[in-house]
C-alpha cells in the first residue's frame, strides 16, 4: 500500500517497471535453456560422429539416473561438489580465482583425519573438533595465498596452484606407515575415526543419504545471506565489481582479499568432511581428489548463485553416475567428460551472450525513453 | 535525438567556429561529418558533391580529418611512429614518411620533433601531433573538437597561431568550442547550436560576447555565479602541511603534494585551479584517505582525521563527487539501488547493524531519483545505462543524502549535459547555503570562478597563489596555472596578470596566507 504513491511519482509517464522485471526474468531463464539445448545438440553431434545413437544414450542416462538408488548416489556425490563450488564462488564474487580449493580440502581433510583418529572424545564434540581442524587448516592454506597477494603481489592463481602441489607433497610425506598412517592390506591410511564420531546419515529405502547434506544446506544459506544481505557481503561484492570504486567507497581492499581467501579456505576445509565423517572415516591413498576443480566448473555453471550451484552439483552427480552406466551399455566412458566440458562451455558462453544482450537492451530502452521525453520537451519549446 | 534541422555552410580557407553549450549537440554533428555516426535525414556536400560517409575512412578520403577532444596516441611510440601508425601505405614507414612529416611540420609551423616519445610530451605538443596526424592523411578540412579544453590560455594562443597558419595555406578548420572569447578571436564565421539545432550564423565582427552567449543558451543564462556570501568563521576542514611523494613512470620519487595547507570554513566553497596533473587528484585522494600522505595533518570539524580510514572519513561527513565517476563513483553493472548504497554501506538507511536494509535502500533510491531528477525508467536498471549527467545527478543525490559536513567535488560537471550542469551547480550552491564546506576542483575556469568564495592555484604539488573570484579573470587565473605567478593575484586593468609575491618564504609554504 505504502509503495504505490512512490512508484507513481518515481516512474510517472514512463512504462511501468513491471515490464523490465518480466524481461529480466525471461533473460534469466533464457541463458540456462540456451545452454542446455546447445550442449545437447553438440553432444548429439559427437555421438553421431562416433557412430552411436545419441537418443538411446540420453534415454539410458535418464532412465538409469532416475532410479531411486541412483538418486541417493547422485545426492551424496553432489554434497562435496556443492561445498567445493561455494568455496570457489566466494573467491569469484570478489574477482579472485581460488584454484587451490583442491589442495585446501585435501590437506584439511588429512589433518582433520589425523586429529580425529588420535582423539576419543564424546561423539558430538569430536565431530566438532574434526570439522574445526579442517576449517582451520583450509583457512591457513588459502590464507597463505591471500597474504602473498596483498604483501608481495603474487597472483592468487599462481600461488594456489603451487600450494596444491605443496599440499599433495606434504600429504604424501606423512601418509606413510610409521609417520601418520597405518597399513591396511594394500591401502595406507590414517588411524580410523572412532565410530562414536561418525556423522549421522538419513536412511532411505535404498542406501542412506549422507547427513552432511544438512551442513551443506546451512553453508549454502549462510553464503547467500552473508553475500547478499550483509554489509560485509556488499563490501566483498563491491571489490569484485570494481576495486577502485571499493577503495573510494572505503573498503579496505587488501584486508578484504585476505578475509575472502580465508573464508574460501574455511568452506574448502569442509569439502572433504562428508567423505571423511560419513564414508571413509580415514584419509587414505584412495581419498577422492580433484573435487576442487569440479567446484570451479560447478561455480561457473551455477553463476555463483547458491541455488544454481546446488543444481549444478546435482547435474554433475547425475552425469557421473549415469556415465558409468553408459560404459556398461557399450559407449565410451570418456563421453561423460566431454559432456561435462561442453556443458560448462555452453553455460559460460550463453550467460555472457545473454548478459551482453540484456545490458544493450537496457541501454537502448533507457535511451529510447529519454529520447521520447526530449522530443516532447522540444515540441514544448518550439510551441 | 541529439540533432535536428542542422544547416551549416563552411567556406574554404576559413576557421569556422561551432559554438554551443555542453550537450547542445556539437560533438554529435561533428561525428556525423566525420562518418562516425549516420544521419537519419539530410545531406552533406563537400566541394559541391553530395557525399555520404559510412566510416571515418570515407571522411578522410574526402579530405576531412578530426582531432578528438581526447587524444588517441600511443604513449610508448615516438611522434613519427604515431603519425605513421595506420597510414603506412601513404608514404611508407621510414625516410619518405619522415620527410613528409618534417615538410608538414614546417609548412604549418607545428614545430614537431619526430623522435621524441609521446609520453614525454606535454598536452599542447600532443595536440600538435594529433593535428599533424590528420594532415599527414591528406586532410584539407580539419575538425577540432574542443581543442582548448585541455590547454592553458598561453597554449591556446599558440594553437590559434597554428590555426591561422593552416588557414593561410588554404585549409579549412571547423572549430568546436563553448568558450566565446576564443571563438571571437579566431573564427571567421560562427554557427551557434542550441538544443541540437542551428539557431544562428553570425560574423565575429557583428556580435558581442554577450549576444553570442544569449544565442547559445536562449533566454535563460545558466551561470555558476554565486555572489551573496555564506562564509562563516568556523573552520570545517583544515589541511596543514600535507606532503605526499609518489614514484612516477620513470621510477623517480618526487613530491606530488608539497606543503599543502588550507582551511575551508562552513559555508565556503574553496576552488582549486590548476592544469591537470599538478596534484589536485592526489590532494583529493589524500583528504579522502585513499592515499597515505608522508606528512601533514587533516582536521575535520575539530577532529584529527589524518589517520582515519576512508570509511571512517565518509561516516564522519565527507561527501565525495569523484573526478572519474566510472572508476570511483559507480558500480556500472550494478543496479541503481546498489549504487545508492556504495560508499555509505554502514550508514542509514542502507544498513542496520551489520545487515543491509534492502527495502529502505531501494525506497531511498527512488526518492533520490525523484528529488534529484535522475532520468531513468526505474531503480533496477544498471548505472551503465544512464547518461553521464544522470549518473552524476545520482552521485550528487547520494552524497548529499548523508548530510555531509564537507563536500569534495572534483570536476562535478565534466561530461554532463547543460541541464544537469545547472542542476549540479544549484546543488553545490544549496550545499553552501546549508553551511557545508565545499572543496571544488575544476578545469572549467568559469565554473571555478563562478562558484568559489576563495580560489587557490595549484602548481607542481604546491598551492602557489590565491585569488579573489570576484575580480579575477579566467586569463589571469590561467596564467597563474602555468606557474607564471605566485602569491596573491590582483586583477589590474591594463597591466599584466599578477604580482609576484614579495615574500619568497610564503611561496615555499604553498602560498598560504593564513
Amino acid at each position: 500500500m505504502k509503495e504505490q504513491p512512490r512508484q507513481q511519482t518515481a516512474v510517472a509517464d514512463r512504462p511501468p517497471r513491471k515490464k523490465i522485471d518480466k524481461d529480466k526474468l525471461l533473460l534469466a531463464v533464457a541463458a540456462p535453456v540456451l545452454a542446455i539445448v546447445a550442449a545437447l545438440a553438440i553432444t548429439s553431434v559427437i555421438f553421431l560422429t562416433t557412430g552411436d545413437d545419441p537418443f538411446r544414450a540420453f534415454s539410458i542416462m535418464v532412465d538409469y539416473g532416475s532410479k531411486s538408488d541412483s538418486q541417493v548416489v547422485i545426492i551424496n556425490k553432489a554434497i562435496p561438489y556443492f561445498l567445493s563450488a561455494l568455496a570457489v564462488a566466494i573467491g569469484f564474487r570478489m574477482n579472485l580465482f581460488n584454484i587451490g580449493v583442491d589442495g585446501q580440502y585435501r590437506i584439511a581433510a588429512f589433518f582433520a583425519a589425523v586429529v580425529g583418529g588420535a582423539l576419543a572424545l564424546p561423539g558430538f564434540l569430536q565431530i566438532a573438533v574434526v570439522m574445526i581442524v579442517a576449517m582451520l587448516v583450509g583457512a591457513v592454506w588459502s590464507g597463505i595465498a591471500g597474504l602473498l597477494k596483498t604483501t608481495r603481489g603474487v597472483s592468487e592463481v599462481i600461488s594456489t596452484i603451487m600450494l596444491n602441489s605443496i599440499a599433495a607433497a606434504i600429504i604424501g610425506y606423512f601418509l606413510h606407515e610409521g609417520r601418520l598412517a597405518v597399513r591396511d592390506g594394500n591401502l595406507i591410511h590414517t588411524e580410523p575415526i572412532p565410530e562414536a564420531a561418525h556423522f549421522f546419515s538419513i536412511p532411505t529405502q535404498e542406501d542412506p543419504v549422507n547427513g552432511f547434506i544438512v551442513v551443506a544446506v546451512v553453508v549454502g544459506f549462510l553464503y547467500w545471506y552473508l553475500l547478499g544481505r550483509t554489509r560485509f557481503g556488499f563490501d566483498l561484492r563491491t571489490v569484485g565489481r570494481s576495486e577502485e570504486a571499493a577503495r573510494a567507497s572505503g573498503v579496505g581492499v587488501k584486508r578484504m582479499v585476505v578475509t575472502s581467501m580465508v573464508l574460501s579456505g574455511v568452506v574448502a576445509g569442509l569439502v572433504g568432511m562428508p567423505t571423511l565423517l560419513g564414508e571413509s572415516y580415514n584419509y587414505g591413498t584412495d581419498f577422492p581428489t580433484g573435487i576442487g576443480f569440479t567446484g570451479i566448473a560447478i561455480a561457473l555453471l551455477g553463476r555463483n548463485n547458491a541455488v544454481g550451484m546446488a543444481l549444478g552439483a546435482l547435474l554433475w552427480g547425475f552425469l557421473e553416475r549415469t556415465g558409468g552406466r553408459l560404459e556398461f551399455e557399450g559407449y565410451a566412458q570418456e563421453i561423460v567428460g566431454v559432456m561435462q566440458g561442453v556443458i560448462v562451455l555452453c553455460v559460460v558462453i550463453a550467460y555472457e551472450l545473454v548478459r551482453r544482450y540484456g545490458l544493450k537492451a537496457q541501454q537502448r530502452k533507457v535511451g529510447e525513453q529519454l529520447a521520447a521525453e526530449a522530443r516532447t520537451d522540444k515540441a514544448e519549446v518550439s510551441a | 535525438m541529439a540533432n535536428h534541422d542542422i544547416d551549416i555552410t563552411v567556406r574554404r580557407g576559413t576557421v569556422h567556429a561551432l559554438v554551443g553549450e555542453n550537450g547542445a549537440g556539437k560533438s554529435t554533428l561533428m561525428k556525423i561529418l566525420y562518418g562516425m555516426q549516420k544521419p537519419d535525414e539530410g545531406s552533406i556536400a563537400v566541394d559541391g558533391d553530395r557525399v555520404s560517409f559510412g566510416s571515418p575512412a570515407d571522411a578522410i578520403g574526402r579530405g576531412i580529418g578530426m582531432v578528438h577532444q581526447h587524444f588517441m596516441l600511443a604513449d610508448n611510440l615516438t611522434v613519427a611512429e604515431n603519425v605513421v601508425l595506420g597510414a603506412e601505405k601513404l608514404y611508407g614507414i621510414s625516410g619518405r614518411a619522415r620527410a613528409k612529416i618534417m615538410e608538414l611540420s614546417e609548412a604549418y609551423g607545428l614545430n614537431v620533433r619526430p623522435d621524441l616519445l609521446v609520453e614525454d610530451l606535454g598536452v599542447a605538443d600532443r595536440q600538435r601531433v594529433e593535428i599533424l596526424k590528420v594532415l599527414y592523411r591528406g586532410a584539407r578540412t580539419l575538425i577540432l573538437d574542443e581543442p582548448t579544453a585541455v590547454l592553458v590560455p598561453q597554449e591556446v594562443d599558440a594553437l590559434f597561431d597554428n590555426l591561422r597558419e593552416l588557414k593561410a595555406e588554404g585549409l579549412t578548420v571547423i572549430f568546436i568550442s563553448h568558450k566565446l572569447g576564443e571563438v571571437l578571436s579566431v573564427a571567421d564565421d560562427i554557427t551557434v547550436i542550441r538544443r541540437g539545432t542551428t539557431v544562428a550564423s553570425v560574423h565575429p565582427s557583428e556580435v558581442t560576447p554577450k549576444q553570442l552567449a544569449e544565442l547559445m543558451v536562449g533566454s535563460e543564462l545558466p551561470s555558476p555565479e554565486t555572489r551573496e556570501s555564506t562564509v562563516t568563521d568556523t573552520v570545517m576542514l583544515d589541511v596543514d602541511g600535507l606532503h605526499l611523494s609518489a614514484t612516477d613512470s620513470d621510477g623517480v620519487v618526487r613530491a606530488v603534494l608539497d606543503g599543502v595547507s588550507f582551511g575551508i570554513r562552513k559555508g565556503e566553497v574553496l576552488g582549486i585551479a590548476g592544469v591537470e596533473g599538478n596534484g589536485q587528484a592526489e590532494l583529493v585522494e589524500a583528504v579522502m584517505g585513499m592515499r597515505d600522505p608522508d606528512g601533514g595533518r587533516i582536521t575535520l570539524d575539530g577532529d584529527d582525521i589524518s589517520r582515519a580510514s576512508t570509511r571512517k572519513r565518509r561516516e564522519d561527513g565527507i561527501g565525495y563527487i569523484p573526478e572519474d565517476r566510472h572508476r570511483h563513483g559507480l558500480l556500472l553493472e550494478a543496479p541503481l539501488w546498489e549504487n545508492r548504497i556504495l560508499g555509505h554501506v554502514t550508514e542509514e538507511p542502507n544498513s542496520r547493524g551489520g545487515r543491509l536494509d534492502l527495502k529502505a535502500a531501494r525506497s531511498d533510491t527512488a526518492r533520490i531519483v525523484r528529488d534529484y531528477d535522475v532520468r531513468t525508467p526505474g531503480i533496477e536498471v544498471t548505472a551503465a545505462s544512464l547518461s553521464g549527467g544522470n549518473q552524476q545527478k545520482l552521485i550528487v543525490g547520494r552524497e548529499m543524502s548523508h548530510h555531509p559536513k564537507l563536500l569534495i567535488a572534483a570536476h562535478p560537471t565534466r561530461g554532463v549535459d547543460v541541464g544537469a550542469q545547472a542542476q549540479i551547480w544549484d546543488q553545490i550552491r544549496e550545499a553552501r547555503r546549508e553551511g557545508l564546506a565545499v572543496l571544488l576542483i575544476s578545469a572549467d575556469l568559469d565554473e571555478l570562478i563562478g562558484l568559489s568564495d576563495t580560489l587557490r592555484v595549484m602548481y607542481r604539488g604546491r598551492l602557489v597563489a590565491d585569488a579573489d573570484p570576484a575580480t579575477i579573470t579566467p586569463e589571469e587565473l590561467g596564467s597563474a596555472m602555468t606557474g607564471a605567478a605566485s602569491g596573491h593575484l590582483e586583477h589590474e586593468d591594463g597591466r599584466d596578470t599578477a604580482q609576484d609575491s614579495d615574500q619568497p618564504g610564503e611561496q615555499r609554504d604553498g602560498g598560504d596566507t593564513r
